[in-house]
């Protein structure tokens, strides 16, 4: 049995990480992130749990892949500059193939842009931020209770493919109160690494006989150690530097698709009033709950229209979303950025049906109005719907 | 006593990578006979690098290994002791890699006086990448990006180190193993951050374009900037400018470790609670867990409490 509480998203996220079986944490300060740390500053000693304030992200998540690396299950918390600077030791996960768990609290950019303003626009952060090519999962949750789910969710699947998950909240779910359920760790799955049934001795790190090979604990529990190298090189089976051509290319296509070859267990998505639908609103995150209610309004009139709320960002629902393709009249992509989503959307649907874009980026939420209008008439730019009052409590600049 | 380095090293990695007159062999070589004199078992040994001629010393030591990016081997040190502070961990690095671009690091792995075992091989120069000027160059002296000669001051590494907090740092000299390696087996003995800073050389990418590319010539060259601690102590501050101090520079028994530390604080968050006291020895119950049943629970809410997740399960 779980417990109620009354938490915002990050709160959320650093409950949900326990439950998960959070074993470090290392972070730095960043708003609007910072209730994860503190949360958990309070919580992790009192469990016996190691947590760190580093002296910077690049460092709070360097941290994080080395304890990963060496056996527990280790998360980091920023936001938008923090998680650029971020990139770079990403991307030694990535290679590595450890799990590793990076929350990306959106705030306004480019730059400190918005430090206390929402906005979805990391989204190709999560994706291409770091250099190479690389795979990426990343997860969306729309408000705190999903939060909790999809946090428990990252973990699962970090742990599950080797590969490190980011988790994209925003700067006004992050801090809204709602009522939320913490399960106990029984009620839902919790998967830990794969651990290899071969002694010391004839382990490698990445074993060509696996999809995903599994990534031994250092010192196990009943007292094994398993001592191997983990390079951030393009490396062979025993983890050792190799520039060999044919087996670089095979490297990362083999890290591509072992997230590509399991897309319909990673993604997961939210079908709403699409049964019948002639148009279809794509949004995620804090969005998607905008969408809802001017989808209601709409069908109130008898405009036939759904929302698809992807829950996993990356990788894209492909499938899914070139069938809802071929099914309504057109798509309309609404996010807190300047169109980044819907150019994935347009790559997917590929002409078949016109994508129109509800873009805002501009700190402040996307209201069900302004999808609303979209869905009148989709040929109309949004305009920023804040009354007079709201501008002014909003603050019209210094 | 011999020792027997085959025993800590993966001989299938050999012959090591370094180029000829390369002090990194010298320094490994040493640091291997500190551990063998410590008798540490090598599966309780992990050791981190980043990127550079020295950062490839992970590479030979069969221990558990990360070979990191670039400047973060520190970082990335931290992660496992904290998670494992049982365990002896070890960062092996240059001067580029751990001074320059991972100096934060550095200093924070110092105040901290986490108990991580640092050996700076300091060889004036990025080698690796072709011999470009480093925060340790001499002034004047050349280097691929430094044709008519570096224009920057330098660093003290120790000097810093010593400011920063860190509990045990030394300098030693490639040039005199027997005492470089009773300065590692000292830092390796020390419960808290030590640094050993040693003078290397690079008779290749220092060396050539500064007309020392005899390793020979080049010891005697960094030579001349060492001082020995005792004979410091008889030397006046304007002798000892642009000079480098060696053997223990500072020591510090009584600076708490930070795993200690730590351990301090999860002791006194478990005794100001009584359900946190129950939770380190594994006592707790559901009625501690739970301030009311299940039962209590549904009654105080008008729909089933697990509505959300068996709906997200759904999706």
């Amino acid at each position: 049995m779980g417990r109620i509480a009354f938490l915002n998203a990050n709160a959320a996220v650093a409950e949900a990480a326990l439950v998960a079986g959070l074993g470090f944490y290392a972070g730095y300060p960043i708003t609007p992130s910072s209730e994860v740390p503190e949360r958990l500053s309070k919580i992790m000693p009192e469990k016996g749990l190691p947590f760190m304030m580093m002296e910077d992200e690049i460092a709070s998540i360097n941290a994080c892949v080395g304890a990963s690396a060496s056996g527990v299950k280790a998360m980091t918390c920023t936001s938008g500059p923090g998680f650029s600077l971020k990139q770079e030791a990403l991307g030694m996960a990535c290679i590595f193939e450890v799990p590793l768990v990076v929350v990306d609290v959106m705030r306004g950019g480019p730059s400190t842009g918005l430090p206390t303003r929402p906005s979805q626009q990391d989204i190709m952060q999560a994706r291409w931020g770091t250099h190479g090519d690389h795979p990426i999962i990343a997860l969306a949750p729309c408000n705190a209770q999903e939060a909790i789910f999809e946090t428990i969710r990252a973990f699962n699947l970090a742990e599950k493919f080797r590969q490190p998950v980011v988790l994209l909240t925003d700067g006004a779910l992050s801090h809204l109160h709602t009522k939320v359920y913490i399960p106990d760790p029984e009620e839902v799955e919790i998967i830990d690494r794969a651990q290899p049934d071969v002694d010391p001795d004839n382990y490698y790190p990445y074993d060509y006989n696996y999809e995903i090979p599994p990534l031994a604990k250092w010192w196990t529990e009943d007292g094994k150690s398993y001592r191997y190298h983990l390079s951030s090189l393009i490396h062979d089976k025993t983890g050792f530097p190799t520039v060999d051509p044919k087996y670089t290319q095979w490297l990362l296509k083999r890290l591509h698709n072992k997230i590509l070859n399991h897309v319909d267990e990673i993604t997961k998505n939210e079908y709403y009033k699409m049964d019948d639908a002639e148009v279809c609103i794509i949004a995620y995150g804090s969005t998607a709950e905008a969408a809802r209610v001017a989808i209601d309004q709409a069908r109130e009139e008898g405009i036939k229209v759904g929302l698809f709320r992807p829950l996993t960002i990356w990788p894209s629902p492909e499938k899914q979303i070139s069938d809802i393709a071929s099914k309504v009249k057109h798509i309309i992509v609404a996010e807190m950025n300047l169109g980044q989503y819907k150019l994935e959307v347009e790559r997917i649907v590929a002409g078949r049906v016109p994508v129109y874009g509800v873009g805002q980026a501009a700190g402040v939420l996307i209201r069900p109005s302004q999808i609303y209008e979209k869905i009148k008439d989709p040929s109309k730019s949004v305009e920023i719907c804040l009354t007079e009052e709201e501008l002014k409590r909003f603050g019209g600049g210094e | 006593m011999a020792v027997d380095y085959a025993k800590y090293l993966r001989m299938d990695k050999m012959p090591l990578y370094w180029c000829p007159g390369c002090g990194d062999g010298i320094v490994l070589k040493c640091y291997l006979e500190a551990i063998d004199e410590l008798g540490w078992s090598k599966d309780d040994c992990a050791m981190v690098s980043g990127i550079g001629c020295a950062a490839r010393v992970t590479g030979y030591v069969d221990f558990h290994t990360l070979h990191t990016i670039h400047g973060r081997a520190i970082a990335v040190a931290v992660g496992i002791k904290m998670a494992h502070p049982d365990k002896h961990v070890f960062v092996f690095g240059g001067d580029g890699d751990l001074v320059h671009i991972g100096g934060n690091h550095l200093l924070h792995a110092c105040r901290r006086n986490i108990d991580i075992t640092v050996v700076l091989i300091n060889n004036w120069i990025y080698g690796m990448t072709g011999g470009q000027h480093s925060c340790t160059t001499p002034p004047g002296a050349k280097a691929s990006t430094a044709p008519r000669g570096s224009y920057e001051p330098t660093i003290d590494v120790c000097k810093m180190a010593i400011g920063a907090g860190a509990g045990y740092v030394a300098r030693g000299f490639a040039g005199d193993p027997v005492r470089l390696k009773k300065l590692i087996k000292e830092g390796l003995e020390y419960k808290g951050f030590a640094l050993i800073d040693v003078f290397s050389p690079c008779p290749i990418n220092f060396g050539r374009r500064n007309k020392l590319g005899d390793p020979a010539k080049l010891l005697e060259h960094m030579k001349s900037f060492l001082v020995s601690s005792a004979k410091a102590k008889r030397m006046s501050e304007e002798e000892l400018k642009g000079k480098f101090i060696t053997g223990v520079l500072h020591k510090d028994e009584s600076k708490p470790e930070l795993t200690e530390a730590y351990k301090g604080l999860v002791e006194k968050a478990q005794a100001s609670d009584e359900y946190w006291a129950k939770y380190a020895k594994g006592t707790l119950t559901d009625a501690d867990k739970y301030k009311i049943t299940r039962e209590e629970l549904k009654k105080l809410y008008p729909y089933d409490v697990e509505t959300p997740l068996k709906e997200w399960k759904k999706l």
